[in-house]
């Protein structure tokens, strides 16, 4: 292993001295990939292109085809960025296949994917043995990047991390819906709902606010009339659901039918079409939820993409995981332009220095945990339609 | 109190849904003697015919009713015919492993053909209003579930013991040979008891959809239990114990949660399960004698 570094490294000082490459073809430790095709640069994308959650490997990937296409016009000096796509099948020895894979054989200079935590968390130490990028665009659990104490060098992320949701949930409802009286209901399965909640709590409490009801529910659950109505009975005036839209759907629909008329709040997990036929139209009305990204946001940055995408995919409205995958080309492009070559290296140093970089989900920052600090969108449900409520900066 | 009514009020709209899928349970349990663990996935798929007669074919909430358990007793017979009968004079045991590769197969085929997203139960085909009685919401879909499921139980207490089939069931369960020399067709009354049986969870399933809205391949197997403890509650194979079993399993969940320990209820009503057969096996509603020799 200790060889195939020294290898690699030396490779890329060879490269780096403007030496014809070509010798590090043998390697498979961090170093220039470039010259195997003929100036091409090699990005692998490892998603879920089919299985249990293929819509968002396959919604990311258009956005990186787009952004791709978009960032080749001009190349980054003089190079172009090529994508080789690896389907994961939504599965963690898969994705780690998958990782083995394109950095051994195809040689990429950096892998986006996978779509969720536990498919990234697979590729974490073949990526970082093998000093190889690894940017996911949508795994928000903050072990991906930072476990126990230690920062995992080689992980990025485009997203922010679960926690920051629920603390824009609490300011929102503290200082836009002027809430009081907060209730909670949590899907106790998920770590996901349990660390929005906690973020909610801390906030919500520390700004004056109470938590009068804290309810739980069990993924796949179906009838939630016993726990609402006992959240009824502290007549709170906001409730936080940080759950899936499949048990979220079923409980708006029940919480309106027993009355409940407070606003509900959640967070990306809610984002599906299933949602609006799962709990009514009417039922989520004075609902919000917060996310990555909005269509209907109006910054000019955001429509420009909304425009490029519905050309390229047929009047096809780019979703979060869209314009996540979109962004994330573009992240990684950045810091492969900043590094000014292809040394895995430099380039992980220039991710891992981003500031400031405009893209469509809102100004890129990096903190010390590779987290990005940037801005979520809240949006509304009104009559079933998502709609653009505001935008909260960091 | 009023919180209080409102949790009892739950309870019993949940209740009755046990009830509706334990009254087919416990009928097969008490003519053919075999827990059909497949008996919550007939309720699944009679669900889906209910969703796709709906939203393909436009009809409304009875006619896609009436379809679903037709489908449903036709497939409880071919389930019958081609998985049980076989095993007719196999070991209890055989064919109780068996009606959990029935169920299993069911569950997994449906998802192989569909794939395993949930399915959303258009709304406003059974636009009732829900009540309010001194602050209580009494939604009127709960209302019809209670209602169906009380003339079910009517009309299948009614079928066992006043017609010429009921008779010819009872004789069956009784004592199988004996039915065959007085000249009933066993075969018939055995598939004749899963028609009817599946056809229940058909409509179970059905109005499961309109009430939960949720539907999806693996929706039979938690109510498909429940429905199980429901009916050992009340004494399996006693029609009427099926539906106090129902009700009572519905309302102990309610208060479980309701008393803040919603995150226990699905284990309440094992526990329930597992008291009843410590202390009172044949169920509140069965007596402990009649062992036959």
């Amino acid at each position: 292993m200790r060889k195939k570094k020294a290898a690699g490294i030396l490779a890329s000082l060879l490269l780096a001295a403007g030496v014809m490459a070509g010798c590090s073809s043998s390697t498979s430790g961090g170093g220039d990939k470039a010259s195997d095709k003929g100036g091409d640069i090699l990005i692998g994308a490892n998603l879920e292109l089919s299985g249990g959650v293929a819509s968002y490997g396959q919604s990311i990937k258009e956005g990186i085809d787009l952004a791709f296409e978009e960032i080749n016009k001009e190349g980054i000096d003089g190079k172009k960025l090529k994508l080789v796509p690896f389907d994961n099948k939504s599965e963690a020895p898969e994705a780690i296949n998958g990782a083995t894979k394109l950095i051994s054989q195809d040689k990429v200079t950096a892998i986006i994917g996978a779509a969720t935590s536990g498919n990234t968390k697979a590729q974490i130490e073949i990526a970082g043995s093998n000093k190889i990028p690894l940017l996911t665009p949508t795994g928000t659990a903050e072990d991906v990047t930072f476990k126990d104490g230690k920062l995992n060098d080689y992980v990025f992320r485009t997203c922010f991390i679960d926690p920051f949701q629920g603390t824009v949930a609490a300011n929102f409802a503290i200082n836009e819906l002027k809430a009081k009286k907060a209730a909670i209901f949590i899907d106790s399965a998920s770590d996901y709902s349990k660390g929005l909640a906690a973020s909610f709590k801390e906030l919500f409490t520390k700004e004056g606010g109470q938590i009068v009801k804290e309810e739980a529910y069990v993924a796949k659950d179906t009838d939630f009339h016993a726990q609402l109505t006992n959240i009824k009975g502290a007549a709170p005036d906001f409730v936080f659901v940080p759950g899936y839209y499949e048990e979220v759907g079923l409980i708006v629909k029940q919480a309106r039918e027993l009355g409940i008329k407070a606003p509900m709040m959640g967070a990306d997990g809610w984002d599906s079409p299933k949602l609006i036929e799962l709990a009514g139209k009417d039922a989520l009305n004075n609902t919000f939820i917060t996310n990555h990204y909005s269509s209907g946001d109006s910054d000019p940055k955001v429509q420009e993409f909304v425009k490029a995408f519905k050309a390229k995919y047929k009047d096809k409205s780019p979703d979060a995981f869209n314009a996540l995958g979109y962004d994330s080309a573009y992240f990684i492009a950045d810091a492969i332009k900043r590094a000014g070559s292809t040394d895995t290296e430099k380039i992980q140093k220039a991710l891992a220095e981003t500031d400031g970089l405009e893209l469509v989900t809102g100004k890129m920052k990096l903190d010390d945990k590779h987290n990005p600090i940037k801005s979520a969108v809240i949006l509304e449900y009104k009559d079933g339609e998502q709609v653009f409520k505001t935008k909260v900066n960091p | 109190m009023e919180q209080f009514i409102q949790q009892l009020v739950n309870g019993i709209s949940l209740g009755s849904i046990y009830a509706l899928i334990a009254l087919g349970y416990t009928m097969v349990y008490g003519i053919v003697k075999l827990i059909n663990f497949a008996h919550g996935d007939v309720f699944m798929v009679g669900a889906f015919i209910g969703f796709y007669s709906i939203t393909f074919f436009h009809l409304g909430l009875f006619p896609a009713l009436l379809i679903s358990m037709t489908a449903c007793a036709i497939f409880g017979v071919l389930i019958e015919r081609i998985a049980y009968k076989p095993l007719r004079n196999a070991t209890r045991i055989a064919a109780l492993i068996t009606a959990i590769g029935v169920s299993l197969f069911i569950e997994y085929g449906t998802i192989y053909i569909r794939g395993a997203q949930p399915e959303a139960y258009p709304s406003g085909i059974a636009p009732l209003k829900s009540i309010e009685i001194f602050g209580v919401k009494i939604s009127g879909q709960s209302l019809l579930i209670l209602a169906v499921s009380f003339f079910l139980m009517i009309v299948l207490q009614f079928i066992v013991h006043k017609t010429k089939i009921g008779k010819a069931m009872r004789a069956v369960s009784h004592d199988m040979d004996a039915a065959k020399l007085m000249g009933i067709n066993v075969n018939n009354t055995i598939s004749a008891t899963f028609a009817i049986g599946s056809a229940l969870a058909g409509a179970a399933g059905v109005i499961f959809g309109m009430y939960y809205t949720k539907i999806e391949p693996l929706m039979g197997i938690i109510p498909g239990l429940k429905a199980f403890v429901a009916a050992v509650l009340g004494g399996i194979g006693i029609i009427p114990g099926a539906m106090a079993g129902g009700l009572l399993l519905g309302v102990i969940e309610a208060l479980v949660s309701a008393a803040g320990f919603s995150l226990w209820r699905d284990g309440v009503a094992f526990v329930v399960l597992i008291l009843i057969l410590i202390f009172r096996p044949a169920g509140l509603f069965g007596k402990n004698v009649r062992e036959k020799v």
